[in-house]
């Protein structure tokens, strides 16, 4: 039957057409020349909007060097993104790393590339404190580099509002607990607080309770705690939830009553410093909370004039927090590979520098580079201080640490639920750090 | 690049019918082997084998590992036997997310069907019908983050911003926080899936209410009922197997919801479903045993409703 043959012929043709076809295109990657590098690279962070602006603005200058194509991935979920991706076998090349606790499960489990294949650890050792490297290590592997870091438990306050009512900065704990009493009794409200954060909302009072626990137990406590040796339950933890709760779940003592705490997204716990009449008088956050300020409130927030801050004083112990924003890498690529490299340069690190916001843990960047007294005063106040340790929460396998996130939401709207709350994050205590 | 997509359309465009030609002529060369009379039984079989195939593949043979896993450890190195599901039950998490998932089958099914024929129903009787359907339909156009995030707005807490917010503003109540209060925020959670999905509902309604047999509408009416009775003794009756279609269809759309939940809190605040929790255990604990018991949970509970709805569709299509 000749249409059948004819059909028959058609099939078998195309078949063989497809099964012909040349593979995909060879990554230019492969092409080893002595040029601009080319090819694409793959980034995920968890910067969004002002702050994906800035980290672009700071890759750019390799970007035009190497001429490689950036795909640039930001999303508030990267715990679950990047978590999905990498066992979905299919991760960026470079990514922000959620914290060294999620950094360690990923290194463990042989996701992340040894960068110490192709980083010089010591010429990095000049430029950077150790305790950035050894943050960055897991059992001897160094896989992290910070982009840039931060102090926590800073207060913020407003020098103008603060003139105003006569206020003054206190030099220890009694008299910061009588600068809050003091704003209470003039009748005006003392803290500024914003925990909502998407799928990450809680995390601000993850740091408020880390600051307590540090300064009012000290910094064992504080190690056998993010190591999950201290029991949640315990009258130290229990003591730093608290001291948070006193403030942030008393409409008296927190701007809008703690409905208004966890509704208001963390860019803008801040923005009650700046209305006039002030809102608040008093924002607890990290050191890149001058950038939220200059973006949202970009006439009226100046750096020392409208906004400035001092460090939450020491109660029992002297100790700072600080944070910072890793980056590891999971595809051996060369363009991973150039980027890495020139992420820790003092040049790279300098851009964000600039622009506000960041401090560069690397010693090379000109104080100069600051772009005000502010953040010069930050950066020197890390350099300078003893007793530094990194966020807690961070630094838990990441079931506990969103398991704190949920709980501090819970506390703040039901105080009274503290015994159960803790409870509940014994259980998932003995769960996450059972590998 | 683009090359190697050009390509592809190509092959898929040639290659796709031309593989179903060569397919079925295969058949009937392989069936011209035997005798005669056995090839109208064999033939549908073979018809079938693709399909078949791929449903072992991707639906049999997903289901049979998801149990195995829920059976065995964290990492699926070690069999736990029913570990998994005892360490469930003692959870008060997982009981909350059963009291979540129930209100969201009873809230959201019985909503959205009591709206749908409400609507259907109302909309019958006028002359711009089309246009009210359309309006009510075209919810379901989107998808469920991007009705997430509307309705995110709208329940935000800033008056300025939130539009229910504003609203009662107008009436003088104070600011409401809709999304952290439990059980408030879980119906309002459900409001977003009714709002979605009423149109669903509203026109296979339609579809049923126009079936039934007028005449038994009007000699009805001449006997002297009024509307509400024509409504309860004969429309609704006769629209049963429909309803009872739409209703089961509805209800395994609660059990699935995941997305609203996800994007509007996260699972915080008490609103987590067994969506978000089977999310939770496989990628934020990283348990898969614990993961694939909520999944095998959700599987017994889906099944009885889905042989509801599969009856119910084989007694309409018999009753033709």
């Amino acid at each position: 039957m000749p249409r059948h043959r004819f059909l028959v012929g058609v099939a078998v043709l195309s078949l063989l057409a497809a099964a012909c076809q040349p593979s995909a295109s060879e990554s230019p990657a492969e092409s080893a020349s002595a040029g601009p590098l080319g090819g694409s690279i793959s980034i995920l962070a968890t910067w969004t909007d002002a702050e994906q602006e800035t980290f672009l603005a700071m890759i750019q200058p390799w970007v035009d060097a190497n001429e490689v194509e950036v795909e640039y991935e930001g999303t508030r979920d990267l715990n679950a993104i990047l978590t999905t991706r990498v066992e979905g076998n299919n991760p960026p090349d470079v990514a922000g790393l959620p914290g060294p606790g999620q950094m360690a499960e990923f290194a463990r489990n042989g996701d992340l590339v040894d960068l110490s294949d192709f980083l010089d650890l010591d010429a990095m050792a000049a430029e950077y404190n150790e305790g950035w490297i050894a943050d960055g290590m897991v059992d001897d592997q160094f896989v992290g580099i910070f982009i840039k870091v931060s102090i926590k438990g800073l207060i913020w306050y407003n020098p103008t509002q603060f003139q105003a009512g006569g206020y003054e900065i206190p030099s220890d704990w009694a008299g910061f607990d009588g600068l809050v009493e003091q704003i209470n009794e003039d009748g005006q409200t003392p803290w500024g607080i914003g925990l909502e954060s998407g799928a990450a909302s809680g995390w601000p009072a993850t740091d408020w309770i880390e600051d307590f626990v540090l300064r009012q137990s000290g910094p064992e406590v504080y190690d056998a705690w993010w190591q999950g040796e201290q029991s949640w339950s315990s009258p130290e933890i229990r003591a730093a939830f608290e001291a948070f709760g006193r403030w942030a779940a008393d409409a008296d003592y927190v701007a809008g009553g703690p409905n208004n705490v966890l509704n208001l997204a963390f860019g803008n716990g801040g923005d009650c410093l700046f209305t006039d009449p002030a809102e608040c008088y008093l924002h607890h956050q990290a050191s890149f909370m001058s950038g939220f300020f200059e973006d949202n409130f970009p006439d009226i927030a100046v750096a020392g004039e409208t906004y400035d801050f001092f460090a939450m004083p020491a109660d029992e112990f002297a100790g700072l927090t600080t944070g910072g924003d890793l980056f590891g890498m999971f595809n051996d690529t060369p363009q991973a590979r150039s980027l890495m490299q020139y992420l820790v340069t003092a040049d790279a690190q300098q851009i964000w520098v600039e622009r506000g916001g960041a401090i560069s843990p690397n010693s090379a960047v000109p104080s100069s580079a600051y772009p005000d007294d502010t953040s010069r005063r930050i950066a020197e106040i890390l350099n300078s201080a003893e007793v530094v340790r990194f966020d807690a929460s961070d630094k838990m396998p990441d079931q506990m640490n969103q398991a704190f996130w949920s709980a501090v939401l819970d506390y703040v709207q039901n105080p009274g639920n503290l015994d159960q709350i803790l409870a509940d994050l014994d259980a998932v205590q003995a769960e996450a750090y059972g590998d | 690049m683009d090359l190697g997509i050009g390509l592809i359309a190509v092959v898929v465009v040639i290659g796709v019918p031309a593989i179903t030609v060569l397919y079925a002529l295969g058949t009937e060369w392989v069936l011209g082997l035997l005798p005669e009379r056995r090839r109208p039984g064999l033939r549908p079989w073979l018809w079938l084998l693709p399909g078949v195939v791929f449903l072992g593949v991707f639906l049999v043979y997903p289901t049979i590992t998801t149990l195995v896993l829920s059976l065995q450890d964290k990492r699926s190195e070690a069999w736990v036997g029913l570990d998994n599901y005892l360490d469930l039950f003692g959870q008060a998490l997982f009981w909350q997310t059963i009291g979540n998932t129930v209100l969201w089958i009873i809230f959201f099914t019985g909503l959205a069907v009591f709206f749908g024929l409400l609507v259907a129903v109302l909309a019958d009787r006028v002359r711009y019908e089309t246009g009210i359907k359309a309006l009510i339909f075209i919810p379901m156009a989107i998808s469920f983050v991007a009705a997430s995030v509307i309705w995110g707005f709208m329940y935000e807490f800033d008056p300025r911003i939130g539009t229910v917010n504003a609203g009662i503003a107008l009436l003088g109540v104070e600011e409401q926080s809709w999304v952290t209060e439990w059980p408030r925020n879980t119906i309002m959670l459900i409001i977003v899936g009714i709002w979605m999905w009423v149109g669903f509902a509203m026109v296979i309604l339609s579809a049923g209410l126009k079936g039934i047999n007028s005449e038994l509408l009007e000699a009805a009416r001449m006997d002297g009922a009024n509307e509400f009775q024509v409504f309860f003794r004969i429309i609704l009756p006769l629209l049963s197997p429909t309803l009872a279609v739409v209703g089961t269809t509805i209800v395994i759309i609660a059990l699935k919801t995941f997305d609203i939940v996800y994007v509007m809190t996260g699972g915080n605040y008490g609103t987590d479903v067994i969506g978000t929790l089977f999310y939770q255990e496989r990628f934020v604990n990283r348990d898969a045993g614990a993961a694939a018991a909520v999944a095998v949970i959700l599987l017994l509970t889906i099944i009885p409703v889905m042989l509801i709805n599969i009856r119910r569709f084989q007694a309409q299509e018999a009753a033709r």
